[in-house]
């Protein structure tokens, strides 16, 4: 659409920080009427962040916002759809035991008063619905709803406030791919009619698809602004994945052994209840490090789970040095020697009230080692945690200080030394240095090394392309539950791996 | 414009956690002169009688133990359960099923031995609160059923089981009041002091104290229900079996809260009644809060209480304050203990917007 009228948003210098962390730096963001952009970013670029100031969930540190011309400073959602933004959530904020007119009136002028104004609102919503053919019927209690029709809900929930700047936060994470076509005709005859459609991805096709122009975000910056007519899809790419190398580490070649993991056409389901991982196959060898691409939310979470035995395969098989693997049970994995570095180390990873010991002897306190007759060996075991401390180099005030004063760096060093003080047959770590400094990353990539030149198998899941061509002696990638590619890293290139990350196969 | 902002603070040292049970009871003994004055009471006056009650002489001072024999017992239970985050509030139905099956163990046990039929009712005591307790944890393990409310309910069905026993098939014959034949004479707990009833349950209580204590720091179970109340996720992560774990926890709570009901059973009353506690279980959350969850803070929380109760009595008696303040006493010492724990992790500041 055209440029050269007044824009309706317009972000000057927006800066944000959380604690040490820079989400947005000196952020420029302009929207025209009837425009559709896309905001295009790997995960923690910053555009949700940035989306969230807009609509008035954080305030900014420094930087204006100007809506339709107007200087703002919005304390809440309210004040932003007040002024006519809105925004959509990939996790929906709907009732589920309410109807959808029930849902779509909440806190406005119809709920006021004692008594419901539902008649009034019927007839709106109906009237809204059949002009942007968004089909839900008002009486249908929302749990009976599929997620495309929640996300119409929400959509209408916006039109009915009178917004006419949409923000939509991967709106097609969670929908099939007819319900995607749907969406985008929805999304375009709104824009036909003069509102102005944020949409934030980082799906290159989609975006290539559905928008007009295209910024990019990288490490809270924005690092390029396309018109959509003018690029392509292995240029955004490259500036969405950034190109500088960490060379300080260098990989020895060891030439890989037996095969230790044989994945065969397994097949996850998410809590969702949809298929996460399709058919995936995969073998992993002795002193070999296999990196899984892929943006995240394609699938790694649920195929790490299996693998740490937290979640049952539907079907498929998993063997280790050729022998089948009991799935679903934790216990089995720790028995097996299976080295776990999960991606939500607070979370999953860590007892962040307990101190470092407690932490260290997780999954070794039953050991004969450790106890006898259900008495604990604390003399045992504050030497292992004392020598795992220093051979690891984590920076506590000692064995016996809670988890919690640590930082993140050293949170990742106790889970590695947990996971690998019992020489792993078989390393899976996934994200290990998500979030971490580069101090921090490069102890933990050499960490990984050594683990493979010492015989492990190792599967490292990371969306870190960097840190993918750091390690692996073979990448694979993974986009919505499919494994695939398996390239040799002599023979990979960034602009293959990040294409097929997006979903483009050549 | 001036407004508050709810600050997350930097954990504090760890004596801070034994200082502040102390100074909750502190503010709450000063709060509680609120209510002392309002209803016409000489305040130093109120506070020397309720002192003296309990511990003035020695009679009163052995009643003060008597009463809070129980108290540890539910303290302790709840306290148990809590550190595994098994939201255990239905130690008075526990309480009740404990008394329930050590009555029935009581009076119809007649073949044994006699010097085996107190460990017997002591057990089956043990036993019946355990298994009324194992029912919210296998709810909250196989089907997610919320074990607040489920607990907590329970406590209602088991008084009703009771009512519907005692005026029933339970009932003494020719009583027309709800409660069962007494128990054998050997059934009873000994009284361990003459002329008063310091009774064997006081003992167990502080032994029980010492065991649990033991299990938390020095076992391989106490290491793991506390890994599943700190981080459920974490500890399956880890290989833990937090099913079994959260059952035996259950398990050990339900039986501690039994223990209750098997001291008033047999050292008090000897009949199993309806109104076998008033209250104890329900007062037990609020002595594991208050003790922080620890069995010395229990022990400590437990004897506040049963000052408190006892003492009561006596101001009542010299200065005319109704004995219900024994309750808005406890009802003040929860929440001020509640306000305390959230202080030693938020901070309160105020803004100028």
């Amino acid at each position: 659409m055209a440029n050269n009228k007044k824009p309706v948003i317009e972000m000057r210098s927006i800066t944000k920080r959380f604690l040490d962390v820079t989400a947005n730096k000196n952020i420029n963001f302009t929207l025209s009427p009837g425009e559709i952009c896309a905001l295009l970013g790997e995960n923690g670029a910053g555009k949700t962040t940035l989306m969230n100031i807009l609509f008035g969930y954080y305030s900014c540190d420094e930087g204006d916002i100007y809506i339709k011309g107007e200087k703002v400073k919005l304390s809440s959602p309210k004040d932003a759809i007040s002024r006519g933004v809105g925004m959509i959530h990939q996790h929906f904020t709907l009732v589920p035991s309410q109807t959808v007119l029930e849902n779509i009136i909440v806190g406005t002028d119809s709920e006021k008063g004692i008594f419901l104004n539902l008649k009034s609102a019927r007839v709106k919503l109906l009237q809204l619905q059949d002009r942007f053919g968004l089909q839900v019927n008002p009486e249908a209690k929302v749990w009976t709803l599929a997620v495309g029709e929640k996300q119409k809900v929400e959509i209408l929930k916006a039109l009915y406030r009178n917004v006419d700047i949409l923000i939509m936060d991967e709106p097609t994470a969670v929908l099939a791919p007819s319900e995607t076509i749907e969406l985008f005709k929805t999304l375009k005859s709104l824009a036909k009619e003069g509102r102005s459609i944020i949409f934030i991805s980082h799906k290159l096709n989609e975006v290539m698809e559905i928008s007009d122009r295209i910024v990019i975000l990288r490490n809270g910056e924005v690092v390029a602004e396309k018109k959509t007519s003018e690029t392509n899809t292995k240029e955004l790419a490259n500036l969405m994945v950034g190109r500088e190398i960490l060379e300080r580490i260098k990989r020895k070649e060891v030439a890989p052994g037996k095969s230790v993991l044989e994945i065969d056409n397994l097949t996850v389901i998410n809590d969702k209840g949809l298929e996460a991982v399709k058919k995936a196959n995969m073998i992993v060898r002795k002193n070999e490090i296999l990196g899984i691409a892929g943006v995240s939310g394609n699938g790694q979470r649920e195929l790490s789970e299996v693998l740490f035995g937290l979640r049952e395969p539907v079907t498929g098989s998993i063997k280790i040095n050729g022998k089948p693997v009991k799935t679903g049970s934790p216990v089995s994995a720790i028995q097996l020697g299976i080295g776990r570095v999960p991606e939500d180390r607070i979370e999953t990873g860590l007892m962040m009230d307990l101190s470092v010991e407690e932490n260290l002897i997780l999954e070794s306190h039953i050991s004969p080692n450790f106890h006898n007759k259900g008495l604990i060996n604390f003399k045992n075991i504050h030497h292992f945690s004392d020598v795992l401390i220093e051979e690891y180099n984590i920076k506590t005030a000692g064995r016996n200080a809670e988890v919690k004063s640590l930082s993140g760096g050293n949170l990742q060093k106790l889970i590695l030394a947990r996971e690998l003080d019992g020489k792993p047959i078989l390393v899976v770590a996934s994200q290990p240095t998500r979030g971490l400094d580069v101090g921090a990353m490069e102890y933990i990539h050499q960490r990984m090394l050594e683990e493979k030149e010492r015989g492990a198998a190792v599967v490292l899941i990371s969306e870190d392309l960097d840190e993918i061509f750091t390690l692996s002696d073979r990448i694979m990638v993974m986009y919505e539950g499919e494994v695939m590619g398996d390239v040799p890293i002599e023979k990979a290139t960034r602009e293959q791996i990040g294409l097929l990350m997006c979903g483009v196969k050549k | 414009m001036i407004g508050l902002k709810i600050i997350k603070r930097k954990p504090l040292p760890g004596w801070v956690k034994i200082i502040i049970p102390v100074v909750a009871v502190v503010i709450t003994l000063i709060f509680s002169a609120v209510p002392i004055l309002i209803a016409g009471g000489n305040l130093w006056k109120s506070y020397y009688y309720l002192f003296y009650g309990a511990l003035g002489t020695r009679y009163n001072l052995l009643e003060t133990f008597v009463k809070a024999s129980p108290l540890i017992f539910t303290g302790l239970a709840v306290a148990f359960a809590f550190r595994a985050k098994f939201w255990n509030i239905g130690a008075e139905g526990q309480l009740l099923a404990g008394a329930l099956l050590a009555t029935w163990v009581g009076i119809n046990f007649t073949g044994v031995p006699q010097f085996l039929l107190l460990p017997i009712v002591i057990i089956s005591g043990f036993i019946g609160g355990g298994i009324w307790a194992s029912i919210p944890a296998i709810l909250k393990t196989k089907l997610k059923v919320d074990d607040v409310v489920s607990s907590l309910l329970l406590n209602y069905v088991m008084i009703h089981i009771m009512g519907t026993l005692l005026f029933g098939p339970l009932q003494q014959a020719g009583s027309s009041w709800p409660r069962s034949p007494g128990i054998l004479e050997a059934a009873r707990y000994p009284m361990l002091l003459a002329r008063s009833r310091f009774h064997l349950g006081i003992p167990l209580a502080f032994l029980a104290v010492l065991i649990i204590w033991f299990i938390n720091d020095k076992t391989v179970f106490g290491y793991q229900s506390k890994a599943v109340g700190v981080n459920i996720k974490a500890a399956n992560f880890g290989g833990i079996n937090t099913t079994s774990v959260i059952l035996k926890t259950a398990l050990i709570s339900g039986g501690l809260a039994g223990l209750a009901g098997v001291g008033e059973l047999c050292a008090i009353h000897y009949h199993l009644l309806m109104d076998i506690s008033p209250g104890y279980g329900y007062s037990g959350i609020v002595i594991a809060m208050l003790g922080n969850l620890h069995p010395l803070g229990v022990v400590f929380a437990s004897f506040f209480f049963s000052i408190v109760l006892v003492g009561a009595h006596t101001m009542s008696r010299m200065t005319g304050v109704p004995t219900y303040i024994a309750e808005v006493i406890q009802g003040m010492a929860l929440i001020i203990m509640l306000i305390s724990l959230l202080l030693t992790e938020y901070k309160i500041r105020v803004v100028r917007k």
